[in-house]
């Protein structure tokens, strides 16, 4: 187990490092703003440009800029600076990292609280009214955008500009140490939004793996033993269906760590997925490097969380 | 009055492609201390017969008309709180393929427990250590460690061992074993029945045994109930069904084991064609598509089961000197020439 951690520790640095060479260069292979110009503002001389981009290092080669940024990566854990305001890349993401992590765990338990119990429902009773209803509600909650979601929810709901102000609305965070009231009240309509496809996905999974299940041999000893139906579905059923979705829950959450972007935007949320859509804007590519070496980090170590957490949940797996 | 008595016993189910006649007017019975096997094709009928007495067939398709009488309650028009409460406690049921049937998840010993705890209200403690002795009651080795562990850490043998120590733990009067061999080593088979029959003996356990094998009946069955397509066409003692048979279609059976005095290289006696359809069953006796004796009379006529003896039963239209000469003449022959 331990040299079995270990190997996949190892991978996952090679895994990094081979991220942060595509982002190079798929940021210098396509067409994007130059950001020497877009730091000198709007009248630049050609030689402020020409000054900036070499204090950049932007003048230097690709190859190069690329060993420099991953020296400084791997010897101090430095990020590089950011093109448009020269603060620390790595300061900034940590700054943001709360607000990001307040998003994802919320919407998390949403999804699953939400989910979970629809998707048992419907493999209960398959084909009746509930499930029909329920499975026809997560095929439009998996299809509804999450930006269009989001301005829904803030047109009907949001204290600015909602028909019926219940909830914050967009710009409306405040880190939870400050205000706890405050913080749960500006994050319920972003939870719910984020949460409202990953409950229909959830819902369905959960059907569907449930649904197999029932149909196995032991769900059949289990009431041949003349155990309460309930205890049947819950303790035999969802048990074993539950395994698969641990797996997707674990990378979901890996994922949104690096960044709900499409929610922290709509919602003006100061997190790492707004970050990473602001220095997309400005072409800002230590910032971008940093989101998206972040993100990456966080899906590796939700993948080897996941991978660990499997041989405890089902007794089956050895490594 | 037997300990547990099917009358008339039917069942069928609602499926997209038509109504399947899964078990179609079955009546048999079964003794304390008596074994009583089932033996037919798949798809004869045998495991539903089992799951509606076990009220498992109680499904939203699903129509069961009949009696399933067990000391003096009818299963079938039992509540399934009261139903319940039978099974799995006065009833119990294992199955053919131990690996699937046992819960890959959890402990074996838990699984055990959880059987006890669903019917007596016992500790935790006291519950582990009868299914300690359950699992030394079936001859495990090393109980105490064994309790601890998953099925996929058993062999073939042991799950299934498990698995009858997990049924009798609450001394039922009743056990339906649905192929307890098939999926076994044919060693190991032959100390699975061993070791039902001598619990059975100890507890005076009627056991209800399905099987495709007329092996295991031979070895085991005090009487013999042969299934085709939802019915039973012959039954009777093991002595009866085995030496003297009456109806084509355990002839058949009978013909196609293989037996130690055949020659070499002599080939088996399949039974020609295929089970029928329970959905479009042939009409008049249903064997009679596949029956090398059929008679005009059988396409139109169900023959019905009919005493030839006493306690010999048989669906079939053929005069008994005419089934008697036939069987000789099958017995007579080196098998399968």
């Amino acid at each position: 187990m331990t040299l079995y951690i270990i190997r996949r520790l190892l991978w996952a640095i090679a895994m990094l490092v081979i991220v942060s060479a595509l982002t190079f260069l798929i940021f210098y292979a396509f067409p994007s703003a130059d950001p020497a110009a877009l730091r000198a503002g709007r009248q630049a001389t050609p030689e402020l440009i020409a000054q900036i981009r070499h204090a950049l290092g932007l003048d230097r080669p690709v190859y190069d800029q690329f060993g420099i940024y991953i020296k400084n990566l791997v010897l101090h854990f430095d990020l590089g600076y950011s093109y448009q305001n020269n603060v620390s890349v790595r300061s900034e993401i940590f700054s943001r990292l709360p607000a990001t992590l307040s998003l994802t765990v919320g919407a998390v338990v949403v999804w699953l609280l939400i989910g979970i119990p629809i998707g048992v429902l419907s493999a209960v009773r398959p084909r009746s009214l509930l499930d029909r209803f329920a499975m026809g509600a997560a095929l439009v909650g998996i299809s509804a955008p999450v930006y269009w979601l989001g301005l829904v929810a803030l047109f009907l709901f949001a204290d600015d500009i909602g028909r019926i102000p219940l909830f914050g609305g967009a710009g409306s965070y405040v880190p939870l140490t400050q205000d706890p009231a405050g913080w749960f009240k500006s994050l319920i309509l972003p939870w719910f939004v984020l949460a409202a496809a990953f409950a229909a996905f959830y819902a369905r999974m959960v059907r569907g793996n449930l649904l197999d299940v029932l149909g196995e041999d032991y769900i059949r000893t289990a009431r041949a033993k003349g155990l309460a139906e309930r205890r049947v579905v819950l303790k035999h059923g969802l048990r074993a269906a539950l395994t698969p979705v641990v797996t997707i829950a674990g990378l979901d959450i890996g994922i949104l760590l690096g960044g709900a972007v499409l929610t922290e935007t709509v919602f003006n949320i100061p997190g790492v997925g707004r970050f990473a859509y602001d220095s997309i804007v400005n072409s800002d590519l230590p910032a971008i490097q940093g989101t998206v070496l972040f993100g990456a980090i966080f899906i590796i170590v939700a993948n080897l969380i996941v991978d660990i957490a499997y041989a405890f949940l089902d007794p089956r797996v050895r490594y | 009055m037997g300990l547990l008595e099917i009358r008339d016993l039917r069942v069928t189910f609602r499926t997209r492609d038509g109504v399947v006649h899964a078990v179609d007017g079955v009546s048999t019975s079964v003794e304390r201390g008596q074994t009583l096997g089932v033996v037919g094709e798949s798809g004869s009928g045998k495991s539903v017969t089992a799951l509606t007495v076990m009220g498992l067939t109680r499904l939203p398709n699903a129509t069961v008309s009949g009696e399933v009488l067990f000391d003096g309650l009818d299963l079938l028009r039992l509540s399934s709180d009261r139903l319940r409460a039978v099974r799995g406690r006065r009833i119990a049921m294992i199955f053919q393929d131990p690996l699937s049937s046992l819960h890959p998840l959890y402990k074996v010993g838990w699984q055990i427990e959880e059987a006890i705890r669903a019917h007596e209200r016992v500790s935790q403690r006291a519950a582990r250590s009868r299914a300690i002795r359950a699992l030394a009651s079936v001859e495990i080795p090393n109980p105490a460690a064994l309790v601890d562990a998953y099925p996929h850490q058993l062999s073939g043998g042991m799950r299934q061992r498990a698995m009858i120590a997990m049924a009798l733990v609450l001394g039922p009067d009743v056990l339906i074993a649905d192929e307890p061999t098939t999926a076994l080593d044919v060693t190991v088979q032959a100390q699975i029945l061993e070791l039902i029959r001598t619990l059975q003996r100890e507890f005076s356990t009627a056991v209800v045994l399905i099987t495709h094998d007329l092996g295991v009946i031979a070895e085991t069955a005090d009487r013999v109930a042969v299934m085709y397509a939802g019915r039973i066409v012959e039954q009777g003692s093991r002595t009866t069904i085995l030496d003297a048979p009456e109806h084509p279609y355990t002839w058949g059976l009978l013909e196609s084991i293989p037996r130690l005095d055949s020659p070499r290289r002599s080939r088996l006696t399949p039974i020609e064609g295929a089970p029928p359809s329970l959905i479009d069953l042939p009409s008049g006796c249903h064997f009679h598509p596949r029956c090398p004796y059929a008679m005009p009379i059988c396409r139109s006529i169900d023959p019905g089961l009919l005493a030839s003896d006493p306690g010999h039963v048989v669906a079939c239209h053929l005069p008994v000197a005419e089934k008697r000469r036939i069987w000789r003449r099958l017995r007579s022959r080196p098998a399968a020439a």
